[in-house]
């Protein structure tokens, strides 16, 4: 039982990193919704409020670690063109052969059945949307450490950053399942 | 005998947004217009394309996202110091933020921003 460097980085990347942000969610979810003065002594917001700033500044933190690596990591190894402008490489391939056959060349080949689609829909979209989780999440680390427990007696900006912090996990989680789904077909290796 | 349903939240006051928080609001929507227009402009010519290659083992995502970050981080900043001390009326913040996202999530979306493709 060993894994090679890309399958390390790989696991870096979605099972660490992206892992961390999407399962981390639910409990800043639950945090930022019952951060109300009506519900919380001054003290119980307090810890609230710092339990809230130091987990959304480490998901946001997360989200730009997990974009970084998967950008500039593993999509390199990902893309690379091995299998030539034929895609001889590929040929009767059953999955990327490392060195002859990238996961982009054995998707786009589609000598084990139709995966194009793969790539030019899902991989095409997971690179570029990924990469509004870090901004959403930074946007929602900084309303939630400027306003601190105020945000306990603002409802709309309380909702606002709840609405925001969603819209972070439903483009991280868009990344991930697309990412896990690709790494079934194509793996890197 | 009757009873009174406590409503969930109180908002007091005016719909407001200090002038930080509604410059980082609108700095995330022109992070993701930056990063959907220039997918889009990649796929649309070849030029674009290529000008965006600033890595050759990552390609074109390379410029793309680098240029999206920028454009987050300097708009941010930007607006943050100008804005300071500010108050802005919640709902025009949240329509332009919420223009720019959508905007930015559309063309990250491949139908849409395939639709441009060139050739």
């Amino acid at each position: 039982m060993d894994l090679s460097n890309r399958e390390t980085w790989g696991l870096i990347h979605g099972l660490l990193l992206g892992s961390f942000f999407l399962l981390a969610f639910a409990g800043g979810l639950a945090e930022l919704y019952g951060l109300r003065s009506r519900w919380e002594t001054d003290e119980g917001l307090a810890g609230s409020v710092r339990r809230l700033t130091v987990g959304f500044w480490a998901m946001a933190v997360a989200a730009w670690l997990t974009v970084i690596t998967g950008t500039w990591i593993v999509y390199p190894w990902y893309r690379e063109k091995l299998a030539g402008a034929d895609g001889a490489g590929c040929v009767d391939a059953q999955l990327p052969i490392p060195g002859k056959c990238s996961p982009k060349d054995f998707l786009v080949s589609n000598v084990s059945g139709d995966t194009e689609s793969w790539h030019e829909f899902g991989m095409e979209w997971k690179e570029h949307i990924a990469w509004l989780a870090p901004m959403f999440a930074t946007t929602a680390a900084f309303i939630v450490a400027y306003y601190g427990v105020k945000l306990a007696k603002q409802g709309r900006i309380r909702r606002l950053t709840i609405t925001l912090f969603v819209l972070a996990f439903g483009v991280a989680a868009v990344a991930g399942i697309l990412g896990a789904l690709i790494t079934k077909v194509a793996p890197v290796k | 005998m009757s009873t009174t349903q406590t409503p969930i939240d109180i908002d007091t006051g005016p719909a407001q947004i200090d002038g930080p928080p509604a410059a980082s609001l609108i700095a995330a929507g022109i992070g993701a217009v930056t990063l959907g227009l220039f997918i889009t402009l990649a796929e649309a010519s070849t030029g674009t394309k290529d000008f965006l290659q600033w890595n050759d083992r990552v390609g074109p995502l390379s410029g793309k996202t680098i240029l999206a970050v920028i454009a987050y981080f300097g708009s941010f900043l930007i607006l943050g110091l100008v804005w300071r001390g500010k108050t802005f009326a919640l709902r025009s913040i949240l329509i332009a933020a919420g223009a720019l996202v959508l905007l930015g999530l559309l063309f990250t979306f491949p139908p849409i921003f395939q639709a441009f493709a060139s050739g």
